[in-house]
């Protein structure tokens, strides 16, 4: 079948005017008017004209010519608010066009509704804004924090509102399914600092205190924020995922109706679990990470496994393994307050889920190197 | 709209006005209804029906204007009190908001276990009576995922109904739900009604289940942000001078052919 590009021209016509359009207006084939066709056509149309569309030569039609017609019915309203009004007859359209046009116009939302933006907002307001709406943040984290410190003296005297199941599913969920990634993680640091170390310290020829090296700084720092950070990643962002589901499901809202306390039903047990769970991967981490670094140094100096083993135990004092273990809980508390924290924040959209999962890691990773930061500063301050 | 008195109106609600920020979706809203009626919040959609139900639910303060609830002042109440009405409230969710990570039986047996001192037992039996109501019985043991739309939201009533409540909320019940299932849940708001003798209270734009359900109602317009008429659906119909309602209320002709004339 042969494609006629479609055709318009404006013929004046005693005190009115024709449009008369032939062609094809097929989308596809012949392509779509662009807006400022119509603006040409109607320019020099005088106020009071009776425009009337002319389809006698029309050939095949579809979108493309409907799209041409609304281009013209906007810029008739265009003129007709520059105080020039004319009428466009579209009597003469195919019937079906005139439906689709028909509906076009009714399913338009008024503009009234669609904008509600208001006066554009200053840049002093838009920093006050801010500055409010962090403060609220703030206080809103703070009560949580208040209120999981109070409701912990409730946890440990079984007057929680939540179900003791629940609290064994989320333990074994971030405690025994969280070993493997926690094992690689671990032995990889080991490995790497005894790599480090051996280096260094083969040039002194002391390469028996890698494993003080190692030892210390794993059961010092590195267990407690490597299997932090791998916590905040794992579950830390699947608690934020998982409430921000159950906000867009209206869950939370059929808890609040019921009175059943959020905090007591699902941030307290998330909070209990990783706090219990953070110290035994803690201690696995540590172990693992120990082991890591003794096969990196018997295999690239020489040292003999058991002269590693005896050292380390000569290294890591019990204080370094209680700084450890007392990390872990805190950063256990804060992965977990920081995941139920944005969870409860977040909006009912599925792409406010994957935000809150997103926020729950950063928020959650820059927490733990922020805090152990300060546990570094306060050791120091008091000599351990 | 009938006088509102509070001492014989499950609910009353006056000079309501509600927003979310500085934006107000209704104003100056007064309405009551009565022990055992079957009551419409209607109008189109973004009218802030929905809305209007948060605030009688306690899930959503209103600006100004107070909710009487058996004469109470809801709103005006302690929060641990409030807490303590809601509980004589069932609410059917639109999404039916069932706890996903329950089974069906489990989700109705929840507020028992939290708010009753009943033994596991009981709270078996009342689970399984409550299920057997909305005919969901055989689905006790399945996962939301796993149920319709239909027995989602028959599950949701279960679970409202587990408290034995006073007054039922229904937000969009028919939403999602092809005619005869919609049917077959107008009839069993009924049955609640007459067999357990609460007060409902239904947020829908469906036309045939309001005209099916419905005894009193109150129409919401959103352009003027309030309430344009009040009435039951039916007396709306065939009565109301309103243009708005008027067009609203043509569109029955237009629907599916789930005729409610009975």
């Amino acid at each position: 079948m042969t494609v006629r590009d479609p055709e318009w021209r404006l013929e004046q016509a005693g005190p009115d005017a024709v449009l008369r359009l032939a062609g094809d207006w097929i989308a596809q084939d012949t392509g779509v008017r662009d807006t400022s066709v119509a603006r040409r056509v109607l320019t020099g149309v005088a106020g009071g004209t009776r425009v009337r569309i002319d389809t006698s030569e029309l050939g095949r039609w579809d979108s493309a010519l409907v799209a041409f017609i609304e281009d013209l019915r906007e810029q008739r309203t265009a003129a007709a608010r520059s105080g020039h009004a004319f009428i466009i007859d579209e009597a003469e359209l195919p019937r079906a066009a005139r439906r689709l046009l028909a509906l076009a116009a009714e399913s338009e939302v008024p503009a009234a509704k669609v904008s509600e933006g208001g006066p554009p907002v200053s840049l002093l307001s838009r920093i006050g804004s801010s500055v409010i709406s962090v403060s609220h943040g703030t206080v809103a984290a703070s009560a949580l924090v208040g209120d999981v410190a109070l409701r912990s003296g409730a946890a440990l005297t079984g007057r929680l509102r939540s179900r003791t199941g629940d609290v064994f599913l989320l333990m074994r969920d971030a405690g025994a399914r969280a070993l493997g990634i926690v094992a690689i993680t671990n032995a990889l640091v080991g490995g790497i600092l005894a790599f480090v170390g051996a280096v260094q310290l083969r040039r002194f020829g002391t390469q028996i205190y890698v494993a003080d090296l190692v030892g210390i700084a794993t059961a010092r720092e590195m267990a407690a924020v490597v299997t932090a950070v791998v916590m905040a990643g794992r579950t830390g962002g699947a608690y934020a995922a998982q409430i921000a589901t159950m906000q867009g499901n209206e869950e939370i809202d059929a808890l609040k109706v019921l009175g059943i306390p959020v905090r007591d039903y699902l941030v307290m047990p998330r909070v209990m679990a990783l706090v219990a769970m953070m110290p035994l991967l803690y201690a696995y981490g540590c172990a693992v990470g120990l082991v890591g670094g003794m096969i990196v140094t018997v295999s690239t100096v020489d040292v003999s496994s058991s002269a590693y083993i005896q050292e380390t135990q000569r290294a890591i004092t019990y204080t370094h393994l209680l700084i450890g273990v007392t990390k872990s809980v805190v950063f256990g508390a804060v992965v977990a307050l920081a995941g139920c924290y944005i969870g409860l924040r977040a909006g009912r959209s599925s792409a406010d889920v994957g935000q809150a999962a997103t926020s729950a890691v950063v928020v959650g990773i820059i927490a733990v190197i922020g805090l152990d930061w300060l546990f570094a500063v306060c050791a120091d301050a008091l000599g351990i | 709209m009938g006088p509102i008195n509070p001492a014989s109106d499950r609910l009353s609600v006056s000079g309501l006005t509600l927003a979310y920020g500085k934006r107000t979706v209704q104003r100056d809203l007064s309405f009551s209804v009565r022990h055992g009626s079957v009551f419409a919040i209607m109008g189109g959609s973004g009218c802030g029906k929905s809305t209007v139900l948060k605030s009688m639910i306690g899930l959503l303060r209103p600006t100004a204007g107070t909710i009487l609830i058996d004469g109470e002042d809801y709103w005006a109440a302690a929060e641990e009190r409030r807490a303590q009405i809601s509980r004589r409230f069932g609410i059917v969710f639109q999404s039916s908001a069932l706890w996903s990570s329950m089974t069906v039986a489990e989700n109705v047996a929840l507020p028992l276990q939290m708010f009753t001192p009943l033994s596991a037992d009981a709270i078996a039996v009342l689970v399984r009576l409550k299920l057997s109501l909305v005919g969901l019985r055989a689905a006790s043991g399945r996962m939301p995922a796993d149920l319709s739309g239909g027995m989602r939201k028959r599950a949701g009533i279960a679970r409202a109904l587990a408290l034995d409540p006073d007054i039922l909320f229904f937000d969009e019940p028919s939403a999602g739900l092809d005619p005869v299932t919609a049917k077959r849940l107008d009839d069993l708001i009924l049955e609640l009604r007459d067999g357990l003798g609460v007060t409902i209270v239904i947020v829908s734009h469906d036309l045939p289940s309001l005209f099916a359900t419905c005894d009193d109602g109150i129409f919401l317009d959103a352009d003027s942000g309030t309430a344009i008429a009040h009435g039951a659906p039916r007396t709306l119909r065939d009565g109301c001078d309103n243009p708005t309602v008027r067009a609203f209320m043509g569109r029955e002709r237009l629907q599916d052919g789930r005729s409610m004339e009975t």
